[in-house]
């Protein structure tokens, strides 16, 4: 389809893409996490980037951070000491976790780029005052986009940029809704494709992009399938291989809990109220991130909900090594699905590492084993 | 070679400690036959509240350290990553989390808590941790959100810890089933206030040339004021403490005889080595005067208002020193560098603690530049000791302290 070969060109080569998007949008905003208020950016007339690691060797940032800091971290930073990150106008950090709460120091005492801001969302997603909070912090970093845009974000803007992202979010879900239903019907690499691209393309391209997608995909006659349905679990996947892997298998993937998946897409923001009220409430009603609290056993709730909504056969977690939210919650999670009869593995992966080998063997034995 | 406990020995506060200490957890491990609750708390967090209704307050990280000193973390980790946590994991919660299913450690684990206090100043590691251990004990969890303060102490962040404060408040009032006791709490604010001024005067008898004790001493000294923190007889002991260290500078008595060097720490203690790694400065005739750590429990003093101790409070545990950015965390060191007047800065490079070690390779380079002074970065972990390799630490001390050596004269 072409419409998907666009979202697969783009993300092949950031840099280019970056610069071509530079033509339209006066500045680009990078960030690493999906509670980026990335509504906001794009209001301000900016463009929202998801960062990603190039998965280039540690050099230089071997000077800032320690081996035992997960790969993800030390690949952006190095791509942003190395200059490949110099189409960007400034970035910034939500606060997500130790690791990436320090990056943040690094990387403004760094100074690399113009615009910096650290938006400290709260860790607590359950109380009032914590909702008070996160208005607050909003309407701060509102003001201060627009003291960089040199303009005022009105609550029109504000309003056409939620139902940009309401609309993209929404295909994104018809997206998986259509997989689960018909697996195959989407190849995986193409989902990890369109599912990347809407992080980092011009977002009034994905959003006329992925409409048609969703209606060329709900007259497309689905294939037939025997693979087995996997639910991957975890922060990242940026690692197109794996989506083939399991493919190869035998598996097909029919939902996630990612933070480059259903994490970050699902629920939508009111439109019919204060846009920053609207915002707000839902970041902290979305599927809520390790590194944040909502109640003790919210996420073992959610992938064994997930699994039963789509008919998984098994569960694949992916977590990056030294991602410590993720691994805390790891034995408890696993706890909730043996408990429900649900199979599950873990890979522990290195974003830089590309060596898919073993990992290959290991995963075709847990898909014919489910 | 000077024997680092025997120095020990000689300090009469350290038979004191150990006896309060065991009182301490005495009390807390009877608290069920005595009808008194127990919270379980980080280290960072507000405990005043808590002996301001009677609860007591029972800390995992000294438990911790407790468990490292003793040389059982090796056993406790282990036992955390066969039930699924990986080895990448902070010590204190994996020796924690496993002693709590398997009743280990030096106390065969601590009392059962009545709820969980969860302050994430220090890490978000704690915040996973406390809902680990609120499953498992299926008890009321409240956590504090402190926001890091990377440049500053923002009205937002002043407006959400206080409006929190009063959250705690009523958290105790709903868990006790008590009204909460403001008078108790006015006084348990002085004397917390009161603590903490003497534990950093404690601190800066190390100024001295040569020093009454070292950073040894003080992580040995400090459990009191995380755990007794807000009474009077954390109160009376650093008093009786501040008294002996002014006794032993009068009579020139220092805790590193000969001393010739002066050394600053960074991060948690490597809790199995300490012995080992006091000598190993001594045999240099080298003192590490004072660190980091300890001195976070005295940090904020210039926060806090006694007749205000509940409001300034909020900001008192926001901006402690892991919760600020990491060039304000130089400014810091800097500080004490001129303050101590050392010759040189010894990083522990922590695989448990991110938030304390990422960051550090820029202090150092800051440290080189404005202090102009070397610095040692030694890899290893504060609980776990199979990230730790005597043989290439002792290596890297020794050409350490032989530039420091050269410089020195």
């Amino acid at each position: 389809m072409e419409e998907i070969k666009i979202f697969r060109d783009a993300i092949k080569d950031i840099p280019t893409l970056a610069s071509n998007i530079k033509k339209s949008h006066e500045k680009i905003v990078g960030y690493l996490c999906s509670y980026a208020p990335e509504e906001l950016i794009y209001a301000a007339g900016f463009h929202p980037m998801r960062l990603f690691s190039s998965k280039s060797d540690i050099i230089l940032a071997e000077d800032h951070l320690q081996t035992y800091c997960c790969s993800l971290v030390r690949g952006v930073l190095e791509d942003s000491l190395s200059g490949r990150l110099d189409f960007l106008d400034g970035t910034v950090f939500p606060h997500t976790c130790d690791s990436i709460q320090r990056l943040s120091d690094i990387w403004r005492m760094k100074g690399k780029y113009d615009l910096f801001w650290d938006v400290v969302l709260p860790v607590k997603l359950n109380t009032q005052s914590a909702k008070i909070y996160m208005k607050d912090v909003l309407n701060r970093f509102k003001t201060d986009l627009e003291r960089a845009a040199g303009t005022t974000i009105t609550d029109d803007d504000l309003n056409r940029s939620i139902s940009t992202f309401n609309l993209i979010r929404s295909h994104l879900s018809k997206l998986y809704q259509l997989q689960s239903r018909n697996p195959g019907i989407l190849k995986g690499e193409d989902l990890y494709s369109i599912v990347k691209g809407a992080m980092v393309m011009d977002r009034d391209e994905v959003a006329r992009l992925l409409p048609l997608i969703v209606e060329t995909l709900e007259k497309t006659s689905p294939p037939e399938s025997r693979a087995k349905r996997i639910v991957l679990s975890g922060s990242i996947c940026d690692s197109p291989g794996i989506y083939a892997m399991l493919e190869t298998s035998g598996a097909v993937i029919v939902g996630d809990d990612l933070c480059t998946g259903q994490r970050w897409f699902e629920g939508r923001i009111l439109e019919n109220k204060d846009p920053i009220t609207a915002i707000a409430e839902r970041y902290m009603d979305r599927i809520v991130c390790p590194a944040k609290h909502m109640n003790p056993v919210v996420r073992g709730e959610n992938i064994v909900a997930l699994a039963r909504e789509n008919k998984a056969d098994g569960v694949v977690f992916m977590l990056l090594k030294f991602c410590d939210p993720h691994a805390f919650d790891y034995p408890y999670l696993k706890e909730f699905l043996d408990n429900e009869g649900i199979k599950n593995m873990l890979i522990e992966m290195d974003d830089q590492q590309e060596n898919l080998g073993q990992l290959s063997t290991r995963l075709e034995t847990f898909i014919h084993m489910i | 070679m000077s024997d680092p406990s025997a120095q020990k020995a000689k300090m009469k506060s350290a038979k004191k400690m150990r006896d309060l200490m065991t009182a301490y957890y005495i009390d807390a491990l009877s608290a069920g036959q005595n009808n008194k609750r127990v919270a379980w708390i980080t280290s960072g967090g507000p405990v005043e509240p808590l002996l301001a209704m009677d609860i007591i307050p029972v800390y995992p990280e000294n438990h911790a350290a407790m468990i490292g000193s003793a040389k059982m973390g090796e056993d406790l980790c282990t036992k955390a990553e066969e039930m699924g946590y990986s080895t990448d994991l902070c010590s204190y919660a994996r020796a924690d989390i496993s002693c709590s299913v398997v009743k280990g450690g030096p106390l065969g684990g601590l009392p059962k808590p009545d709820m969980l206090i969860c302050c994430n100043n220090i890490c978000g590691t704690v915040l996973k941790w406390y809902e680990v251990q609120a499953r498992f004990y299926n008890v009321p969890l409240f956590i504090l959100d402190t926001p890091i303060c990377h440049t500053g102490y923002t009205p937002e962040i002043a407006k959400y810890v206080r409006a929190q404060i009063d959250e705690y408040i009523a958290f105790l009032e709903v868990v006790t089933k008590r009204k909460f006791n403001h008078e108790k709490m006015a006084t348990v604010g002085k004397l917390s206030l009161e603590g903490q001024k003497l534990w950093q005067k404690v601190l800066n008898t190390t100024a001295h040339k040569p020093s009454p004790m070292s950073a040894f001493d003080a992580f040995f000294f400090l459990a009191l004021i995380v755990t007794l923190r807000g009474t009077q007889i954390a109160v009376d002991f650093y008093t009786e403490l501040v008294q002996e260290m002014e006794e032993r500078i009068q009579n020139g008595i220092s805790v590193v005889p000969g001393e010739r060097y002066r050394l600053l720490w960074d991060n948690l203690p490597i809790w199995y080595q300490l012995k080992w790694l006091s000598g190993k400065f001594s045999e240099h005739n080298a003192c590490l005067v004072a660190d980091t750590y300890t001195s976070a429990w005295c940090g904020t003093i210039k926060y806090i208002d006694e007749n205000r101790f509940l409001d300034s409070m909020a900001e008192a545990y926001t901006r402690i020193y892991l919760n600020i950015g990491v060039d304000q965390m130089a400014d810091q060191v800097l500080e004490m560098i001129k303050f101590y007047d050392v010759d040189g800065f010894v990083m522990h490079s922590n695989r448990s603690c991110k938030p304390y070690s990422f960051g550090q390779l820029d202090i150092m380079g800051i440290v080189q530049e404005k202090a102009g002074i070397p610095v040692l970065m030694i890899e290893a972990d504060m609980v776990d000791p199979r990230n730790f390799s005597q043989s290439q630490v002792e290596t890297r001390i020794d050409a350490f302290m032989e530039i420091i050596k050269q410089n020195k004269g």
